[in-house]
């Protein structure tokens, strides 16, 4: 084992404290340290966009970064998406009802890269979204189902805060 | 039956909550204790001898457990090779890929050596200073060039680099094309691609003393000829191998494939007594999953004045890579589906199939297909262009229509049953994408684009292709004493939604309750054959397996209930997991507990009549195939 580190952090509201080997990036240290396997990796090279996390409600790529940056930032993984046990976020029943995906590799990708996406754009055009996710690939889907979703839940954010 | 109909109605998939929560399981999610990582030495030469392997240093890295190379592994080898080629009596040699390199590499990224570790990162660490000397040998890249008499040989103790050579033929070619009015001929080179499913390949493999069982999960389509693969390489008994398929990120053809890393993993976990992981990175997969398409084609297409077809002919080379890792049947689709959607009365193919230095070719997301479409479509245009007839308008006047069908092919599938196109408006459909993407005021867009300075072209194509490749896949259907349906099949799942379907057939006989039923897929122990997910042929041929075990199940639930309740068969339905009466919900019974009754207890009779289960096993089969046609459109 190299060089280690203390870090602490917080993942999905809970706080953690761990002694971390400095190479570890952060993907292999939130699936292999934490057990929060939900964060893909699909090519470790920044290009696929599966890893994406969001820092302190920011999208990263988790493979692109070490685990020790991640050090007293506040994180959100796909695992903590949804408001409870039985409750689904409506962006996660969007991609249900619309098909947004299949084999759900790069689903953690698309949900949190859209989730910061649809606060920043809470009402946007189909061509917004396809650039917003862009940098995520999907080789099952063939997108449509993912755009039709993002724009159904762009729906339903705004119909639930009343605007 | 009673009001509800889950088949063919609109379904949430089941299998979409843990994969939309990140609650899956994936190859890579599983944690097993005490397991410890493997990676992979690789060619970075096309061609070469090995010389020397030095693992010395390697070994000095704490935390490296092992590196093993072909000769570590061959005492545990039965064969060492992995034989899966589909039979062809086509073949003129014998590639099959050795469980490691065998002293000479034959494509970059060829895996020389396993190294295993307490960590991915130290097996990694490892690997790069496995220290191997080469002599570099010439390579053979071009398939086109390989052909040749006078080519270099891929592999040094090949006779050439053919590795098989077959060819089509029907109708009157020769006289056809000497008398035709119109020759348009076309070199067409169709490229290399990858799968790149977005999930990788990878194997977690342990043996339990206690049960002397190797384990294997694999990210692979088929559960059962990687078992099949394994019980012949390593010499053990059927009962000794099982092999599970977790969730699978994708697989487009080539997690069809058994590799030598699958067999390398599990025999380091045999050896070492320990669970050990291997997941391929990015930069593998470009390497050493196989991969698809490089095809030369010398084609010719006999039209008249009117652009009607009259034959076509040529030569197709194609490129098969290093070693068979499939077999000849992309080649083969490719040159079975050139014609299919026109009437062309004469076809003559010649097809050589060319070993060079490069990974291994096997289907991707079409298995040859597309290469024949793209053919027939580019000497469609060609002929139009020449001719100065639409482009659509050539294709009207060929396509088969739909009042010409049955339209029997002079052409046979790999399995030798023949290629009759039973239904389809292929015209209709072509019509329908024109009009959707815009066809006819094209050129209005071209020009005005054009005045903007972009260049838009549009290009569409027709298809017909076969699916629901036979022969069956197994399904049994059991209600447990539980109430739980039960539904095992040798299916794979890969993303398609294989649980969500099978659940609605069964659903539909036994009490339209898709909550209610576990689907076991992807798992050699579930049922004793299977073949796995390709070919679009799992909802033909599991789907109808399925039907068929849910029916008899339906009945003998049903038989079993009336007897019990002493009531007639007729008058009971099932809701749910509850048998009643017809509108009389007082006298009813839980499905667990009329699968309890004939579940047997030790000295008491089984109810009169009755065989002992609550279960059905069918294997719906079918050989031929089922013709699907579409028409692709796109401006760009
Ligand atoms: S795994 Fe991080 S971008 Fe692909
Ligand atoms: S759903 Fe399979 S990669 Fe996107």
């Amino acid at each position: 084992m190299g060089e280690t580190r203390k870090i602490s952090l917080t993942v999905n509201g809970k706080s953690y404290e761990e002694e971390v080997e400095v190479r570890f990036h952060l993907a292999d240290f939130l699936r292999q340290k934490l057990g929060l396997t939900g964060t893909h990796l699909g090519c470790e090279h920044g290009v696929c966009g599966a890893c994406t996390i969001l820092m302190n409600g920011k999208s990263v790529r988790s493979c692109l970064m070490l685990a020790v940056q991640a050090d007293g930032q506040e994180l959100t993984t796909i695992e903590g998406i949804a408001p409870s046990e039985d409750e689904m976020h409506p962006l996660q029943e969007a991609f249900r009802d619309n098909h947004g995906l299949q084999c759900g590799f790069c689903t953690p990708g698309m949900l949190t890269t859209l989730l910061e996406f649809l606060e920043d754009n809470p009402d946007p055009s189909e061509e917004e979204v396809r650039i917003a996710i862009s940098g995520n690939l999907c080789r099952c889907t063939g997108y449509q189902g993912i755009v039709a979703a993002a724009l159904d839940a762009a729906q339903r954010l705004r119909d639930a805060k009343g605007v | 039956m009673s009001g509800w109909k889950v088949f063919g109605s609109l379904e949430k998939r089941l299998e979409d909550p843990s994969l939309l929560r990140g609650v899956g399981r994936f190859l890579d999610d599983i944690q097993v204790s005490g397991m410890l990582h493997a990676a992979f030495v690789r060619s970075p030469h096309s061609h070469a001898r090995i010389l020397h392997i030095d693992s010395n240093s390697a070994l000095t890295i704490e935390g490296v457990r092992a590196v093993y190379t072909l000769d570590d592994l061959r005492p545990y080898l039965n064969n060492k090779r992995l034989v899966v080629g589909l039979p062809s009596p086509s073949y003129k040699q014998e590639l099959d890929r050795p469980a490691l390199a065998d002293k000479e590499v034959v494509y970059v990224g060829e895996p020389i050596a396993i190294v295993v570790a307490e960590s991915r990162y130290l097996a990694e660490d490892a690997a790069a200073i496995v220290n191997i000397e080469y002599e570099i040998l010439p390579a053979v890249s071009d398939c086109r060039l390989a052909v040749e008499k006078s080519s270099i040989l891929a592999h040094t103790q090949s006779p050439h680099n053919i590795l098989a050579q077959f060819d089509m033929r029907y109708g009157e070619v020769e006289s056809t094309f000497d008398n035709a009015s119109y020759i348009f001929k076309e070199n067409i080179w169709q490229h290399r691609g990858g799968s790149h499913s977005i999930e990788c390949r990878g194997a977690v493999s342990f043996y339990e003393p206690t049960e002397d069982l190797v384990t294997l999960y694999s990210s692979t389509q088929s559960a059962h000829t990687a078992k099949n693969i394994l019980i012949d390489m390593l010499g053990f008994d059927e009962n000794k191998v099982r092999v599970i398929i977790p969730d699978v990120g994708g697989g487009f053809g080539p997690k069809l494939v058994f590799y030598q890393e699958d067999v390398s993993v599990v025999l380091a976990a045999m050896i070492l007594g320990k669970p050990v992981k291997w997941v391929e990175d990015r930069r593998e997969h470009f390497i050493s999953t196989t991969q698809e398409r490089d095809q030369f084609w010398e084609v010719e297409i006999a039209v008249d004045g009117e652009g009607q077809i009259l034959g076509l002919r040529g030569s197709m080379v194609h490129d098969h890579g290093a070693y068979t890792a499939r077999g000849i049947n992309l080649a083969f689709n490719s040159a079975l589906i050139v014609s299919l959607p026109y009437k062309v009365p004469c076809y003559f193919l010649e097809v050589l199939l060319a070993v060079t230095n490069k990974v291994p070719v096997t289907p991707v997301r079409g298995a040859g297909h597309p290469q024949g479409i793209f053919v027939m479509e580019r000497l469609l245009d060609r002929v139009a262009r020449e001719l100065g007839i639409d482009r659509a308008e050539i294709r009207r006047k060929n396509l088969i229509k739909s009042d010409q069908m049955p339209f029997k092919k002079e052409l046979e599938t790999r399995g030798g049953s023949p290629v009759i196109l039973d239904s389809g408006d292929y015209l209709s459909c072509m019509e329908q994408a024109l009009e959707k993407v815009g066809y006819r005021d094209f050129s209005v867009r071209k020009e005005k684009a054009l005045k903007e300075g972009k260049y838009v072209g549009l290009g569409f194509a027709n298809y017909v292709k076969g699916t629901g490749r036979g022969p069956f896949e197994t399904v049994k259907v059991k209600v447990g004493t539980s109430g739980k349906i039960l539904v095992y099949s040798g299916a794979a799942a890969m993303g398609q939604s294989t649980r969500t379907m099978l659940s609605q057939i069964v659903a539909d006989f036994l009490g339209g309750d898709v909550e209610n039923i576990n689907v076991i897929t992807g798992d050699s122990s579930a049922v004793p054959i299977g073949i796995g997910g390709s070919a679009s042929r799992q909802t033909v041929t599991a789907g109808s397996s399925a039907l068929l075990a849910a029916k008899e199940v339906r009945n003998k639930l049903l038989k079993v209930a009336a007897t019990l309740l002493e009531v007639s068969e007729e008058d009971l339905e099932i809701n749910g997991r509850q048998i009643n009466v017809k509108g009389v919900n007082e006298i009813k019974m839980d499905i667990g507990e009329v699968a309890h009754a004939v579940a047997g207890t030790p000295g008491y009779a089984l109810p009169p009549g009755f065989e002992p289960g609550m279960e059905s096993t069918k294997n719906f089969i079918v050989d031929d195939l089922t013709f699907v046609n579409g028409t692709v459109a796109v401006e760009v």
